[in-house]
């Protein structure tokens, strides 16, 4: 460090995000009588041309050599000033961000507090700055295949359109066949199509294109690398069907002795054999053999399935396979899972045989469902009078916060679908009709025109007197309690994470939400986006979504992927660990915690080595470091050190 | 109770009154009510009031001081808390009736011809004298205070219980009795 | 096994029978039930009604006054003192202003809380601390042809507790089945008898005691049986009131859970002072097992 330090300081306004509570003017004055400050400067937007310009005019005319940008997270905009210095030949690392917005206007009531807060803030970021070091990005190759994981509507629009970009695309879905919830609705709203002709060419396209591999009854296992370079273990689970041999005839299926095994895919409303395919229009429409149910797996005797297969496809010895591929990027498109509504036993359902979730009114009055499209009650007659309870699960703290969007205008078309199929009283217990999307509210609209009774209040109990189940609330649009006689209650359950959430968000190092769902890397910005490169999120695992929103998004993150992969190389984050050979014990902390697996271990020379192509730079490891060996570059201890006594000397 | 008035008039709302229910221990989400009726779905009394919990909630925020304490919705709540325990937004409906209540008994803002103030007052005033509730005391005085054919209505009780030995006659009593008195004036006091 | 007790105002008055068959099974059971000593009114909903604040005060004297006497846990057999007892100790622990506010109470009537003796639930201690194994041993007699319809009421599940669920309350259920009885399950176990407003909105509460009543005589039921002194009275005292406003014939005896538990370990229906119910057991239970 040989030449002189000389620091030029912008404190940033940010309209008046910024200039409301704290005083810029004061903040630049302190900071300009700052040791190595050459120039010190408030400006409305920093971010802006005008603002980025004094950078470069300062840097160019009075020779600064180092840059404190006093303004927003760096989140926002650290890698817009490191291009600003760049721009004018200035290393991008000697640039330091104090926040002073989110740390500060946004969290301080008191103008004077949140002045004398951003000088300590600013003070830091001079006292560390001139211990910087140039750093700089490198590149690495890029494998150009995509990994989708879940083959609901999201992950099959995902993946066509990846397809469609001439890249090859890998789909993992955990259950026997593509799909996903959409394939099990019977219309769609707000245009009333029906869901099957929709979905299924899209399903049977994912099939028919070479570049697009389907690996159904799999689950991803393990993923390593990291953006441009994953590889990733599928376990493909054992079908004791040979894909290859079976032509999908059913004939196994007829054949089978054990039928009374609840079927999942219709919503339990009725029974499949153990060996079955889902749905009819399943992708592959091959089936699969539920061991846990099955009488040669369960007892040794049977094997009927075996010996009527024309193609000798059936392979009770088949044992779950580990492949491993690699890719450039991921797609998670997992979905969501229904509520279960038995968890508030206020609402009757597994208590009641005839209160029944969404999903199971939707098989109902589905044409192909367990009753042909009928709906009825559980003694096979037809209801007079059903009654469709909002918000079950969602909007209510004991269960979920959040909304789950999409109910309100489903609840609208299965009123639709019960005044169309029974002509009986059709009523709908909303708090709020949320009917959001392009057509919703004329939907809502037709739907009232339908003599729907609409009454404004939670369904807030489903009782049974004397045979008769009530639905308990306030209509609240008269302040009247009311007792309403029903023979049927659909239950719209919320939209909440799938179980495997959490453990795929582990295997794949992405985050969640508090609400459970993953989490984008920007709520506004980067929605399709997770805060590890190269992974990227669509449909209804990030949040509550409909088809509409669910097919938007696979689409987009297919474009996100394109765009990543097209590029051929990824840029590499110069921000990563180093470890000090002479200072490691080898006690192997570092790699246990690193949650990126960029930590490996060196048995000849007994030392922890770290691939930099892998390493995030998170600091887990340098903060875990018992001998000190183990730095982050751009987060040195002596530059932290210089920062925290930056803050505390003011 | 008063009758509603036909369309509200500003200058008779009391915009103070929600900030006064939620500084009563579990009044304060009462600024969450998404006024979807959880409470009043829940309430086995709801049919019986005047206004049903959720619009108490609603009369409260809009400030409708004179009408949400002449009602009988609050002197109709038995406590079961199943609208507190199901709320979407955490609010204590329970507790809100309860702080309608105080302030209605401390402001005299109570339709006269409800008795039940006169009772919970009666409760409180035995409490105070002995430590500890004394149920022979309790109704005697509760009856004379307000309505003495009252008391007809509970002497067929009354009698059963004597009969019984369920009325102890002998009042049982706190030994530190001025401490117990010392808190209910504390609070006495301070509404 | 020790635990302070607060035996409650009603335990001196409406429910002596409780008080006795708590006291009874205690000592059959080997569970030390030390009454606190000066012990005040819980507070309960009348005097929350005159003031919530002071309520809570008025139990937070007798926290205080249990740690003074050195108890780890207040037992009480009344699920309004256990609700009112329970929300003092709840305000104390994660309410800071109600703290602040109970601890200058106390200190102006000379005491002190600290918030360490828990609030306890004699149905609570019986079922999970003392455990239906030790209690099975104990069994001399099974209630077996018994038909029983436990009610919970409101306040051992809501609006917190820590040991009852506030919507499937079932604390007693494997209790009385043990004990040999046929449990039947109403749709009514956890709702409302109407508890001290039936003083002053009698007529109306009688409609909650009639569907009470109404169900458990659906399910057939012989007996009602509750844990708290309100549940009791209101539905064994008020029962005849409820007969002549609904042209009912109601006569199902409603006994305390103590009782049924002490006449299975042995005790005499006297020493569980079970002749002090409006509606008598005699008959049903010479039926079922000649007590």
């Amino acid at each position: 460090m040989s030449e002189e330090i000389k620091i030029g300081v912008y404190v940033c306004h940010c309209g008046s995000n910024i200039a409301d509570k704290v005083d810029c003017a004061a903040v630049a004055e302190f900071a300009s009588k700052l040791p190595n400050v050459t120039v010190a400067r408030d400006f409305q937007y920093m971010c802006a041309d005008p603002g980025q310009e004094l950078i470069r005019k300062d840097i160019k005319e009075q020779g600064i050599n180092r840059v404190v940008v006093a303004s927003c997270s760096p989140r926002m905009h650290e890698p817009t000033f490191r291009k600003v210095c760049e721009s004018v030949g200035l290393n991008g690392y000697f640039f330091e961000m104090a926040n002073i917005r989110e740390h500060v206007s946004w969290c301080t009531e008191d103008r004077e507090a949140a002045t004398e807060k951003a000088k300590a803030l600013v003070a830091a970021a001079v006292a560390r700055v001139p211990l910087q070091e140039p750093l700089y990005e490198r590149y690495a190759d890029m494998n150009d295949r995509v990994l989708v994981i879940g083959g609901g509507i999201a992950g099959i629009e995902a993946a066509l359109k990846v397809s469609g970009g001439n890249k090859e695309v890998v789909i993992v879905e955990k259950e026997p066949s593509i799909g996903g919830t959409m394939a099990k609705l019977d219309k769609t709203f707000p245009t009333l199509d029906c869901s099957a002709c929709i979905l299924t060419p899209k399903m049977v396209e994912c099939a028919q294109r070479d570049n697009v591999k389907l690996y159904t009854y799999s689950e991803v296992e393990k993923v390593d690398g990291y953006v441009g370079n994953f590889t990733v273990t599928i376990r493909k689970k054992a079908r004791s069907v040979d894909l290859d041999k079976c032509t999908g005839c059913g004939l196994c299926i007829t054949k089978c002795p054990t039928k009374d095994i609840p079927h999942e895919w219709e919503e339990n409303l009725t029974t499949r054999t153990a060996i079955f395919t889902p749905f009819p229009q399943a992708v592959p429409n091959k089936p699969v053999i539920d061991r846990e149910n099955c009488r040669y797996f369960t007892t040794g005797k049977c094997g009927i399935c075996a010996k009527v297969c024309p193609t000798d496809a059936v392979d009770f010895e088949q044992e779950d396979e580990l492949v491993t591929e690699d890719f450039g990027a991921i797609i998670v498109a997992t979905g969501f899972e229904l509520f279960d509504p038995s968890v508030g036993p206020q609402w009757g359902f597994g208590k009641f045989d005839n209160v029944i979730t969404s999903l199971q009114f939707e098989r109902m009055v589905n044409a192909s469902g367990p009753t042909k499209g009928k709906v009825l009650l559980k003694n096979g007659e037809e209801p007079k009078s059903i009654a469709i309870l909002h918000c079950i699960g969602s909007r209510d703290e004991n269960y979920h916060e959040y909304c789950s969007r999409f109910c309100c205008t489903a609840a609208l078309k299965l009123a639709h679908l019960a005044k169309e199929k029974t002509n009986g009283d059709v009523y709908s217990f909303y708090i709020d009709m949320r009917t959001f999307g392009k057509g919703y509210e004329e939907f809502y609209n037709r739907i009232m025109s339908e003599g729907i009774h609409f009454i404004r209040g939670k369904g807030t109990e489903v009782v049974e007197r004397k045979g008769q189940l009530l639905v308990r609330t306030e209509d609240t649009l008269l302040g009247k309690y009311r007792e309403v006689p029903v023979d049927m209650v659909v239950l719209m359950a919320a939209c909440q994470p799938g179980q495997d959430t959490e453990k795929l968000a582990q295997t794949l190092a992405i985050q969640r939400s508090a609400d459970g769902f993953f989490l984008e890397a920007h709520p506004k910005l980067e929605p399709l986006k997770t805060a590890t490169d190269g992974i990227f999120l669509c449909g209804a695992c990030q949040g509550p979504k409909d088809i509409p929103d669910s097919v938007a998004q696979g689409a987009g993150a297919a474009s996100e992927a394109l765009s990543l992969i097209s590029a051929g190389k990824v840029k590499i984050s110069p921000i990563v660990a180093r470890c000090d050979e002479d200072k490691c014990g080898g006690c192997m902390i570092c790699i246990n915690l690193c949650p990126y697996t960029a930590i490996s271990y060196d048995e000849e020379k007994k030392v922890a080595v770290v691939n930099e192509a892998k390493c995030k730079g998170c600091g887990t490891c340098s903060g875990s470091c018992p001998t000190g060996a183990m730095t982050n570059t751009n987060f040195t201890d002596e530059q932290i050190m210089t920062q925290i006594e930056g803050v505390l000397a003011v | 109770m008063s009758a509603p008035a036909e369309y509200l008039r500003e200058e008779e709302l009391d915009h103070n009154l929600i900030y006064e229910v939620a500084s009563f221990p579990g009044g304060h989400k009462i600024f969450s009510c998404q006024q979807c009726g959880s409470c009043s779905g829940s309430c086995d009394m709801a049919q019986d009031m005047d206004y049903t919990p959720r619009k108490m909630i609603e009369m409260i925020r809009a400030g409708m001081r004179k009408e949400v304490l002449g009602a009988n919705a609050q002197w109709l709540c038995t406590t079961c808390y199943y609208c507190t325990v199901r709320c979407p937004r955490g609010i204590e409906p329970t507790e809100v009736l309860y702080a309608v209540k105080s302030i209605g008994i401390r402001d005299r803002g109570v339709d006269p011809n409800n008795d039940s103030p006169k009772f919970y007052e009666t409760f409180c005033d035995t409490v105070h004298k002995f430590g500890r509730q004394h149920e022979p005391t309790l109704m005697a005085i509760y009856a004379f205070k307000g309505n003495p054919l009252r008391l007809m209505g509970f002497a067929p009780l009354g009698i059963g219980m004597l009969a019984k030995g369920k009325l102890g006659l002998a009042p049982s009593r706190v030994k530190n009795v001025d401490e117990v008195r010392k808190l209910i004036d504390r609070y006495r006091n301070k509404v | 096994m020790r635990y302070g007790y607060m035996p409650g105002c009603s335990s001196h008055a409406s429910s002596v029978d409780y008080e006795a068959s708590t006291k009874a099974v205690a000592k059959a059971l080997g569970i030390d039930l030390v009454e606190i000593e000066d012990w005040n009114c819980c507070g309960t909903a009348p005097i929350s009604s005159v003031n919530p604040e002071m309520a809570v005060a008025l139990s937070a004297r007798n926290l205080a006054l249990a740690e003074e006497q050195g108890f780890d846990a207040v037992v009480t057999a009344c699920a309004a003192c256990f609700n009112m007892l329970y929300k003092a100790w709840d305000n104390f622990a994660n309410n800071p202003g109600m703290r602040k506010q109970l601890e200058e109470a106390m200190s102006d009537i000379g005491r002190t809380l600290k918030g360490k003796a828990e609030v306890r639930h004699l149905l609570d201690i019986i079922v999970n601390d003392y455990g239906l194994e030790k209690i099975e041993q104990l069994v001399t007699k099974k209630l077996t042809g018994l038909k029983v319809v436990p009610y919970y009421g409101c306040l051992l599940g809501r609006p917190k507790s820590n040991f009852e669920d506030a919507e499937e309350p079932n604390s007693m259920d494997g209790l009385l089945a043990m004990l040999g009885t046929e449990v039947l399950d109403s749709d009514f176990k956890a709702r409302c008898c109407g508890s001290s407003t039936i003083f002053t909105k009698r007529s109306y509460m009688l409609r909650l005691l009639h569907d009470i009543l109404e169900d458990a005589q659906r399910l057939g039921g012989d007996m009602i049986v509750v844990a708290c002194p309100l549940c009791q009275m209101n539905l064994d005292a008020y029962q005849t009131n409820v007969n002549s406003a609904y042209g009912t014939s109601f006569n199902i005896p409603v006994v305390y859970f103590t009782q049924l538990l002490g006449l299975a370990l042995g005790l005499s229906p006297q020493q569980l002072a079970m002749d002090k119910a409006f509606v008598s057991s005699q008959k049903v239970l010479n039926r079922v097992s000649n007590l």
